[in-house]
C-alpha cells in the first residue's frame, strides 16, 4: 500500500485536534503556546502534502515557508508577552490575568 | 521490483515517523509538567521534519530543524525556565476540563475525518521534484517577492516589539 495524500491529511487532522485540546485544557500560557505550535505544524504538513500530490509547482512549499516565518514571529512575541505577564503578575496562570474581563 | 521496495520503504518510514509524531504530540498535550511537554514537542517537531523529507521537501525539512527545533523550542524552554518560580503550583487544570477539552477535540477530529474520507481528491501522479532550493528561491524572488519582503519587515517589527515589551522600566 502506497502512502497517499489522505494519510498525511489524517496526520494533520490528529495534530490539529491535539493542539486544540492543548490550547483549551492547559492553564499556563506556555502550554497554550505549545498547542499553537502543534496547530501550525498541522497546517504545514497539509500544505506540503497538497504540494507534493498536486501539480508540483512548489506553491504549497512557499506557503509553508511563510507559515514558518510567522510562527517564529509569533513565538517571539508570545514569549515577550509571557515574560511581561510574569513581571506584572508574578505568575503565568492565564486564570489570573482577567483584568480586561467585563 | 525496486519500485516495490521503494514503496515498502516509504510505508515503513511513514509508519515509524507517525508513531513518533502522534505519540510525542499526545505527550505534549497530556503531560503533567510543562517541561515534559516541551521536550515532547521537540520530538514532534523533529518528526515533522522527517515527514517533510519523506514528501520531497528537503529545504523545508532543514528549515524546520533550524527554526523550530533550534529557535522556537529553545525560546520556549527559556520561557519555561525564566518563569519556573510559578510553575510548581501550576500543573494542569482539573481533570474535568481535560475531559471536556478532549471531547471537543474528538468532535473536531471526527468532523475532519469525515471530510477527508469523503473529499473528492483528484489523484495526480506526483512528479518527483528535483531541486527544491533553486525553485523555491526563484519563486520567492519572482512571484512571491512582495509577500517575501513583507514577511521580513513583519519579522523585524515582531523582534523589535518583543524587545520593547520586556524592556526594563525606569521608575
Amino acid at each position: 500500500m502506497a502512502i497517499g495524500l489522505e494519510h498525511y491529511l489524517v496526520v494533520g487532522a490528529v495534530l490539529f485536534a491535539l493542539g486544540l485540546v492543548c490550547c483549551m485544557a492547559r492553564r499556563t500560557a506556555i502550554g497554550i503556546l505549545i498547542g499553537i505550535e502543534l496547530i501550525l505544524n498541522a497546517a504545514n504538513i497539509n500544505l506540503i502534502a497538497f504540494d507534493r500530490f498536486g501539480t508540483g509547482r512548489f506553491d504549497g512549499q512557499i506557503f509553508a515557508v511563510f507559515v514558518i516565518i510567522l510562527a517564529a514571529c509569533e513565538a517571539a512575541i508570545a514569549l515577550a508577552i509571557i515574560i511581561g505577564m510574569f513581571m506584572n503578575f508574578g505568575t503565568i496562570d492565564t486564570d489570573v490575568a482577567d483584568k480586561l474581563e467585563g | 521490483m525496486s519500485d516495490f521496495f521503494q514503496h515498502f520503504g516509504q510505508t515503513v518510514a511513514f509508519i515509524a515517523i507517525t508513531a513518533v509524531v502522534i505519540g510525542s504530540a499526545l505527550a505534549a498535550t497530556f503531560a503533567k509538567s510543562i517541561v515534559h511537554a516541551s521536550f515532547a514537542l521537540f520530538f514532534t517537531l523533529l518528526g515533522m521534519a522527517g515527514y517533510y523529507f519523506l514528501l520531497g521537501a528537503d529545504f523545508l525539512g532543514i528549515t524546520q530543524v533550524i527554526i523550530y527545533v533550534g529557535g522556537i523550542l529553545v525560546l520556549l524552554l527559556f520561557g519555561v525556565l525564566l518563569t519556573s518560580r510559578s510553575l510548581d503550583q501550576l500543573q494542569i487544570r482539573s481533570r474535568a476540563s481535560y475531559i471536556a477539552a478532549s471531547a471537543v477535540g474528538l468532535a473536531v477530529l471526527a468532523m475532519l475525518w469525515k471530510a477527508i474520507i469523503r473529499g473528492p481528491w483528484q489523484h495526480v501522479t506526483p512528479v518527483v521534484p528535483q531541486q527544491t532550493t533553486q525553485s523555491l528561491g526563484r519563486l520567492l524572488l519572482t512571484d512571491y517577492l512582495l509577500a517575501f519582503e513583507f514577511s521580513s519587515v513583519t519579522l523585524l517589527a515582531a523582534l523589535i516589539g518583543a524587545a520593547y515589551i520586556v524592556r526594563r522600566r525606569e521608575k
